[in-house]
């Protein structure tokens, strides 16, 4: 299987769409290496605009862009984008409701030895407690690509988590993308496993080992955290038991808009798996991920656990 | 450059019908910023009334002039000036700070006609005005950005983070304004956090920088034109104003920044504009 990150996914696809949507503009703060949209400078030098390291003032003039009806994507690492700018998306960019996409790279432990200043755990929640914003968090190359093309085309304003390390690929380039619309991968009846992210391999490996101990586990790949697709959610729930995971905090991210949504519609026991309210530390990716509890193995537990 | 004495004249007082309805609409919402919205009363008047290219008719016309009062809280002056210019009726201005009204206690560019950007918060209307700088650049279009910004409020790093990219990217498309009215909320800047000096600051970031005194409408037209010739950086014009201006038992008084005259208040103010 193909292996590669959702961050190059984005570069390439940024460039692509650079040379069919001449609106589109790109802002990095000094991380255009990193973020992938140095393939976007390379292309088009006159549609990129390096800020440098001043990330309050990328997401701001990105706004300002958008009030002149060009389509900015603006980058940088998520913990920087969500967190040190924060304000300037709220108000500068949701507020009005601007047409500015917030492609942030780096999400999650999987940054790997540069620690937990970078490993960007509550993005999700914080991008998601703002009104206007789209949150769309991929699985894989192909669906990063779909996934920011949708995302140029989409009016307002939307956040994109991609992430540094290279993750296998799962879909095929048919394979249809629409924001808002989760997809069932793997149709099952004693559990449902709700993933985002790089979390969704391992929700399709974790489903192959409970098959082998007789459970028959669904897999459910939400890469539109917001607006959460409640209908698939649902039909998830049931199955009777729900294990949602992602590289994120539990708090505010897919187990919390997921346990929303059941407890309100249909309340069904559930188990959360992410960053149990910890920061994460230097390590290799893989390392971070056994550590912290994100494997197929924890969501194998969980669901054991939920059919107990 | 020659502004005829009628145009002086008209603009004088059509900032004088300004300045009337800031003091109007804020007593009548019972809240607001006077201060702030009465020493810009010049500029804001200056720049709709004789500078900027723009249409009521057609107020997203994408060859506009723009403006953005990063400054926000003095929105007041700049409703004041869209309602008078024609962008939206002038009845709409009593109902500032109202539930369901075209005029937020901030700007609010989803809402109100002829406005260019949403702000509000300190601090981020120069990186917005720089957005559109580079825009108008990007696509070669002739139009020009406006940015008023506080004397306080250039305390905010993004301010400088911002004055940086202006004229890293040769911004001479943009020209901005500090209303340099020597007060902010907790007493006078250079009390509570000297950005002194101005000048020198923006100086030392590349900018080109014009000193006037910002009642003087000759002063302030002519530093305007000035900036229109100056090319491969932007300018930033320090306009030395009084908080309060125009009405007497504000002026230079701290207390006045963020508090609605009373109507009796109102009345004495009005009677000496
Ligand atoms: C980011 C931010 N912090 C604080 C405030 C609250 N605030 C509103 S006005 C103001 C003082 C502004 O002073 P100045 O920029 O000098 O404005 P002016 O004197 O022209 O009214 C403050 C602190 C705000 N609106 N935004
Ligand atoms: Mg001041």
């Amino acid at each position: 299987m193909t292996k590669i990150a959702t961050r190059e996914a984005y570069g390439q696809a940024l460039a692509e769409l650079g040379e069919e949507i001449k609106d589109i503009v790109v802002l990095d703060a000094d991380l255009s290496g990193s973020t992938k949209t140095s393939v976007f400078a390379k292309k088009f030098p006159q549609r990129f605009f390096n800020m440098g390291i001043a990330e309050q003032d990328l997401m701001a003039t990105a706004a300002g862009f958008a009030t002149c009806g060009k389509i900015p994507f603006a980058s940088t690492f998520a913990v920087f984008a969500t967190g040190r700018a924060f304000e300037q998306i709220r108000n500068s960019i949701c507020y009005p409701s601007l047409n500015v996409k917030i492609a942030a790279t780096h999400a999650g432990l999987t940054v790997g030895e540069d620690g937990a200043t970078h490993q960007s755990i509550e993005d999700l929640a914080l991008m998601r407690s703002l009104p206007n914003m789209t949150v769309i968090s991929p699985a894989d190359g192909v669906e990063t690509k779909k996934a920011i093309r949708a995302a140029a085309l989409h009016e307002g304003p939307v956040y994109l988590r991609l992430g540094r390390m290279a993750v296998e690929t799962i879909f095929d380039e048919d394979y249809e993308f629409e924001i808002g619309k989760g997809k069932i991968l793997r149709e099952g009846t004693d559990v449902a496993i709700i993933a985002t992210g790089i979390m969704v391999g391992e929700a399709l490996k974790a489903a192959e080992v409970l098959e082998k101990d007789g459970i028959n586990a669904m897999v459910v790949n939400i890469h539109t955290i917001k607006p959460i697709d409640e209908d698939i959610i649902l039909k998830a729930a049931e199955c009777g038991a729900i294990v949602t995971a992602e590289e994120h905090t539990i708090f505010g991210g897919l187990g919390s808009a997921v346990a929303e949504v059941l407890a309100e519609k249909k309340p069904t026991p559930m188990k959360r798996i992410g960053v149990k309210d910890t920061f994460g530390q230097s390590g290799k990716p893989d390392e971070l991920l056994k550590l912290y509890n994100l494997t197929a193995e924890d969501i194998v537990n969980a669901a054991k656990e939920l059919k107990r | 450059m020659g502004v005829s004495s009628q145009t002086l004249e008209k603009l004088q007082s059509k900032a004088r019908t300004i300045r009337r309805h800031i003091v109007e609409m804020v007593a009548e919402a019972g809240s607001g910023h006077p201060g702030g919205s009465l020493s810009s009363a010049d500029i804001v008047t200056a720049l709709y009334f004789h500078v900027m290219n723009v249409d009521p008719q057609n107020p997203k016309w994408p060859e506009r002039d723009r403006f953005v009062l990063s400054k926000g809280h003095a929105a007041p002056v700049l409703y004041a000036a869209l309602a008078e210019r024609g962008f939206f009726s002038k009845e709409e201005l009593l109902k500032l700070r109202k539930t369901g009204s075209m005029l937020q206690g901030h700007p609010d560019m989803k809402v109100t006609p002829g406005l260019d950007m949403t702000t509000g918060s300190l601090g981020q209307g120069l990186s917005a005005a720089n957005g559109m700088a580079l825009a108008g650049k990007l696509d070669n279009k002739d139009y020009r950005v406006y940015v008023l910004m506080g004397d306080g409020e250039i305390q905010e790093g993004q301010i400088w983070e911002a004055a940086m990219t202006a004229a890293h990217y040769k911004l001479d498309n943009l020209t901005a304004f500090v209303d340099y009215n020597g007060l902010q909320i907790d007493g006078p800047v250079t009390k509570v956090m000297s950005p002194e000096s101005i000048q020198e600051k923006f100086k030392a970031f590349g900018w080109n920088v014009i000193d006037i005194d910002g009642h003087d409408m000759v002063q302030i037209l002519e530093a305007i034109e000035e900036a229109k010739t100056v090319k491969g950086k932007p300018t930033v014009i320090v306009a030395k104003t009084v908080k309060g201006k125009g009405v007497p038992f504000m002026e230079n008084q701290v207390d006045w920044h963020g508090k609605a005259p009373t109507l009796e208040q109102a009345k004495e103010a009005l009677e000496t504009l």
